[in-house]
């Protein structure tokens, strides 16, 4: 694991030293020790804050891509569907006020409750995590989901009015 | 009854499935016991329903099942509450109406004809042996030893603090709720220690139903979050928590949500916000905790800081925005009862004045739950020694529990199964210490012992270290064994009687002992009640202190003004001034009420202290808290500061509609000049009060409930004094006394 963190440490010192941070290049660069010692130096300079911040979410970004499975990715995806939509109605309560708001919150509770059994499905079904639930395949784990989702819309659809 | 002959049982049956035959065995008869030992109020007097609370629940129900759930569900009752109304539908906890109304359609469906008030009466015994069921089940996710979770069912199943509200005939919310609560926090427990999105979504569906029960929800909505956060402080935060927690709060909510009454309080009030407090910070927690995963401690230290200051200080900002513009409602009066047991003395009277929501005094925890309350610590302590997730949960609602449990009686309901969880425990700890007849071989304990002997250097604590340092001579141990088998025996001795002496009273029937020992029942409630029935009209208006109105609703079938819902004190204090102002005051306020009949309890001739007398002080300052100008809870006391009713009573008491009420007529009873009052010992002025604007109806047997009549306004348009002077045969001259200075010319 702490060579592939230095690893990953390396290309964002080397953005962060140029005009510009992009995201870009972090997959693309992942040997280069020399940059090592660079990167301490680069921590010592002032307006360090932004560029460790850019440096973190870099390594952040390069591990989810590197380590994710690709069904893991699509429930990610549905996680920030489900979190735009959560955003939006949020948006529209504090704009257009709550009138119904029976409607909101129903709405908004399932967006919310969706994203947590999600979170939940994801957790169960990640192979680092399966020491934790000895009791809970990953079939399992769907079952639930979908039975947990089954009863949060019909409590929703129950409640919006 | 006792644990060893259960103990001796389980260890005859060796064969796992001879241990489980037992277990159900035993199961069904302490459920059996639970059931049975509720049922002295029924064997006494008759199956009827208690109190006062459950009059109300009695006649929902009836409703429920003769109207239908749609009609119960939206009822607008213009019954009760005149003339205002209540929104009954919208202002219950429908659980428990609902609960007995599928029974009682399930039984019908089975062809079984039973009639609705029996299942209300023996719904509560009937769910104790579920709650007992339960309580098996919470203890054996904490303890591996299947004996602890045997004895907490029986001590759930008799325990008085949990019979004090579940005997038959007490059909309150109580009655199936401590059951609800405790096989939530089973289920807690279980979706916790699995990890599962299952478990964790029975446990909100069970905590809806919770929520559609009792009012004392919020207890398990505390809770769960305490425990939450106290794992998360104690560094034990898990993916299982995550899954656990979210699952229950994100489908719990929104269950609860369901129930009308509760609406939108959960986002709305603070006793809510703690648990959507604990959730989002799931949230940020599961995310640092993937971040963490993902990058290197050091710039994950970076990211901490960044990130954990940001979000606090917009938490914070949303916080006193959210205060500060009226989204969150600010904390309820009886919130701030809890922390501060003189709080509602001072601003909230009809709080106070409810004897349930007093401190409770330190008796009544021994008179409650008895060897429990000593056992109760070991078993707190047993859980600090493993402290797995669940002990620490046990740990936290011992904390919680006692102290509310201590600052209102009614709570008392709910410290009862952590109690005998944690005794139970404690007690299944010595038994398996000393019944087993083993000793180990002296080679044995010498290997062992050199074998630990190594490590005892390094670990402090020798007798830690040392498993073989024990008790293990026979004579020892069956004594330790006999004295706690006494104990267990003395237990249910006490609890037996607990429950016949002081929970199998249906307050609406009284017993009492004649000169030779044979019962007396007073029944003059019924009487009362019944009178009213029958020669009453049908909406005829009764005023009573509001702790009559559901009695009054349920039993007579009468309007009624004010009822135990309080849901509107100052209709309330409307009521106490009438009671306690002049009849000339009072009178126009009848009118303006339509009231037709007025309703006293008076315990002066039988020596009852629940009587209106008593009480009357806390209607005086209900009202006082309205119009402080018109009633003054001073005027009320002789200049000693003595509470009177005797000829030394202030002017202000003995001219109050109440007083007029409950002595009119007393003294005709006596000899003249010795009349008395048996409850206060007072002897009462020779003239009784007289009533102008009042005639009595009705006096029951024991002179118990006393009904006036309204007097309707003078035919002659004479005010009513001088129509009852006129009638009373006085002369004319005391009328013109009473003009008063002659008004010359009237505008």
């Amino acid at each position: 694991m702490a060579p592939k963190q230095r690893n990953a440490a390396a290309p964002s010192s080397t953005a962060a030293a140029g005009p510009s941070p992009a995201a870009t290049a972090t997959p693309s660069s992942p040997s280069s020790p020399a940059a090592v010692p660079k990167s301490a130096i680069a921590k010592t300079t002032h307006a360090g804050s932004i560029q460790s911040w850019d440096k973190i979410v870099n390594n952040v970004l390069t591990h989810y891509l590197d380590t994710t499975p690709q069904r893991t990715k699509l429930l990610d995806a549905f996680m920030a569907f489900l979190v735009a939509v959560g955003a939006l109605q949020f948006l529209y309560c504090i704009l257009a006020g709550n009138y119904p708001f029976n409607a909101f919150l129903s709405g908004f509770s399932a967006t919310v409750g969706q994203f947590v059994l999600t979170a939940s499905l994801r957790i169960q079904t990640t192979e680092a995590n399966k020491g934790d639930f000895p009791s809970v395949s990953p079939e399992r784990a769907f079952a639930d989901y979908v039975v947990c989702s089954l009863i949060l819309h019909f409590f929703c659809v129950n409640f919006i009015n | 009854m006792s644990a060893d002959p259960l103990q001796g049982l389980a260890s005859v049956g060796k064969g796992q499935s001879t241990r489980s035959l037992l277990r159900v065995i035993i199961l069904a008869l302490i459920a059996g016991a639970a059931i049975s030992s509720r049922l002295f109020s029924v064997i006494r007097f008759e199956s009827i329903i208690h109190e006062f609370d459950p009059w109300f629940n009695f006649r929902a129900t009836k409703y429920l099942v003769a109207n239908g759930f749609y009609n119960f569900w939206d009822w607008f009752d213009d019954r009760t509450w005149h003339p205002l109304g209540r929104v009954t539908g919208g202002t219950l906890y429908p659980g428990l109406m609902v609960t007995s109304g599928v029974i009682y359609h399930a039984l019908r469906a089975l062809t079984i004809p039973v009639d609705i008030r029996n299942i209300c009466v023996l719904l509560a015994p009937g769910f104790s042996g579920l709650t007992a069921w339960a309580a098996y089940l919470l203890t054996n996710e904490m303890t591996p030893s299947s004996s602890a979770g045997l004895l907490a069912a029986l001590f759930m199943g008799i325990a008085p603090g949990y019979i004090s509200r579940s005997v038959a005939g007490s059909y309150d919310n109580e009655a199936i709720a401590i059951f609800l609560l405790v096989f939530t926090f089973y289920l807690w427990i279980k979706a916790l220690k699995q990890g599962s999105m299952l478990w964790g979504a029975l446990c909100a569906l069970f905590y809806g139903y919770m929520v559609a029960s009792w009012g004392g929800y919020a207890f398990i909505t505390c809770l769960l979050p305490l425990h939450a956060f106290v794992l998360i402080c104690m560094g034990r935060y898990g993916t299982r928590l995550y899954v656990a927690y979210t699952t229950w709060y994100a489908l719990g909510t929104l269950a609860s949500m369901q129930i009308p009454f509760v609406g939108f309080l959960p986002v709305k009030t603070s006793e809510h916000m703690p648990a959507l407090g604990i959730f989002g910070f799931l949230q940020l927690l599961a995310f640092l905790d993937y971040v963490r995963s993902a990058i290197p401690s050091r710039q994950f230290q970076t990211f901490l800081w960044l990130f954990a200051g940001g979000t606090f200080g917009l938490g914070l900002l949303g916080l006193v925005i959210a205060t500060s513009a009226g989204f969150i409602a600010p904390w309820s009066g009886r919130f701030y009862s809890l922390w501060d047991t003189g709080y509602a003395k001072i601003h909230i009277p009809i709080i106070a004045s409810v004897s349930e929501h007093q401190p409770t005094a330190w008796p009544a925890f021994f008179f409650d739950l008895n060897m429990l309350i000593w056992l109760f610590p070991v078993g707190v302590y047993l859980c600090f020694q493993q402290l797995a997730d669940e002990h620490v949960f046990i740990v936290v609602y011992a904390l919680f529990g006692s102290y509310f449990a201590g600052v209102m009686v009614r709570l008392m309901l709910t410290l009862t199964p952590v109690v005998c969880v944690a005794a139970a425990m404690a007690v299944s700890a010595l038994l398996d210490t000393y019944l087993s007849a083993k000793s180990p071989e002296p080679q044995e304990a010498q290997a062992a012992e050199s074998s630990e002997g190594k490590k005892a250097t390094k670990s402090g604590l020798r007798s830690t270290s040392k498993p073989v340092v024990g008790v293990y001579g026979l004579w020892g141990k069956s004594m330790m064994v006999s004295a706690l088998a006494v104990y267990l025996l003395v237990f249910v001795l006490h609890c037996t009687w607990v429950t016949s002496n002081a929970y199998s009273s249906p307050s609406v029937v009284l017993a009492s002992r004649m000169p030779d020992g044979s019962q007396h029942i007073i029944d003059d409630y019924r009487e009362a009640y019944q009178w009213l029935r029958q020669n009453t009209h049908e909406d005829a208006k009764i005023m009573s202190w509001w702790d009559y109105g559901y009695q009054i609703g349920g039993m007579a079938d009468r309007p009624t003004l004010v009822d135990n819902n309080t849901w509107n004190n100052t209709h309330i204090a409307t009521v106490g001034k009438a009671m306690s102002s002049r009849e000339e005051v009072s009178y126009p306020i009848m009118r303006q009420h339509e009231v037709d009949y007025v309703l006293v309890v008076f315990g002066g001739l039988l020596g009852y202290s629940g009587d209106d007398i008593n009480k009357f002080l806390w209607m005086v300052r209900i009202a006082e808290g309205i119009w402080p100008d018109e009633v003054s809870e001073r005027a009320f006391f002789t200049p000693r500061g003595e509470y009177r009713v005797d000829g030394e009573a202030t002017e202000t008491m003995k001219n109050s509609l109440m007083y007029k009420m409950s002595y009119y007529n007393y003294n005709n009873l006596f000899p003249p000049g010795q009349a008395v009052d048996r409850m206060r010992g007072a002897r009462l002025p020779e003239v009784g009060p007289t009533l102008n604007t009042l005639e009595e109806a009705f006096t029951s047997e024991n002179w118990i409930i006393r009904i006036y009549k309204v007097k309707d306004l003078d035919n002659l348009g004479r005010d009513h004094a001088s129509a009852a002077a006129f009638d009373r045969g006085h002369k004319k001259k005391k009328v013109t006394k009473k003009r008063g200075p002659r008004v010359l010319r009237v505008d």
